[in-house]
């Protein structure tokens, strides 16, 4: 019985798990497919197929969860947010922000209401979803 | 009226290696290590604690379930979808990530001070979550 999909999730989930861990850090696929063993064209492609979305995709998600957090429980302003959790400049972050949860920053600060949960729940489950028509 | 937690469960691809990792670098030790016939039942307790409270380290297969629903469930928890597996506390958390660390455990993420305590978390060679705790004011 061939193992090589159970292979190939494993390694995925090794790079999932750094971009996850450096989400700060810029996306840096090379350094990703060297942790996944594969070429960087093909581990864009295998991460799709593994995970539903391109890694650009997964560390934008990764990114404004931890916005959301940072806007919701600290009072950082929007551009420090946006530094802090790894974006370069306001206009990316405010554009992201807003492809995936369709309202900007300053919006979900007005509206948001505090919750603390732990941190790895928070990293999975209070992930922003993707809107439908938001892309790749 | 239930009483306590007695047995909890983790699919694992491979029971000797399950053990390698559980007891020789997480430092768990094993409860039960029977052959059944028809399946190993292999259970592993962390050490000083309640004597009956164990983890089953099941292999998942036939003849409990077909070759390729096995194989379809490793492929999953390959790619992290067993969700959050084990959460284990810690009197030091930074010391036992160094130690885990210098066993060549997976890590996920570093010691992080939360709201709730120091928390770390890694993975079993399967592709299994597990995190370990200092609770606050421990």
């Amino acid at each position: 019985m061939s193992r090589a999909v159970e292979e190939s999730n494993r390694r995925m989930l090794r790079a999932r798990d750094a971009m996850d861990r450096a989400y700060t850090e810029p996306l840096d696929i090379p350094a990703l497919a060297r942790i996944a063993h594969v070429s960087p064209a093909h581990f864009i492609r295998t991460f799709r197929a593994t995970f539903g979305e391109t890694p650009h995709r997964y560390l934008q998600r990764r990114r404004v969860e931890r916005a959301m957090f940072l806007l919701r429980e600290t009072d950082q302003s929007v551009t420090e947010v946006c530094m802090t959790v790894g974006f370069s400049s306001l206009g990316t972050f405010s554009r992201t922000f807003h492809a995936i949860l369709g309202e900007s920053p300053t919006a979900y600060r007005k509206r948001a209401v505090s919750s603390v949960v732990p941190n790895c729940f928070g990293m999975a489950y209070m992930r922003p979803a993707s809107l439908p028509d938001g892309g790749p | 009226m239930l009483n306590k937690i007695r047995i909890t469960h983790v699919f694992v691809a491979d029971q000797d290696e399950a053990l390698d990792f559980y007891v020789g670098k997480l430092g768990l030790e094993v409860a039960d290590d029977i052959d059944l016939g028809f399946m190993r039942w292999l259970t592993v307790r962390v050490p000083g604690d309640d004597p009956d409270r164990v983890i089953l380290l099941e292999k998942p297969g036939p003849p409990a379930m077909d070759a390729q629903t096995a194989e379809q469930l490793r492929e999953l928890i390959a790619k992290g979808a067993s969700g959050f597996t084990l959460g284990f506390s810690t009197d030091d958390a930074r010391k036992t990530y160094d130690e885990l660390k210098a066993k060549g455990v997976e890590l996920t993420d570093g010691p992080t001070e939360q709201p709730y305590g120091i928390d770390f978390g890694g993975r079993d060679p399967f592709g299994n979550h597990f995190r370990v705790s200092q609770p606050a004011g421990s």
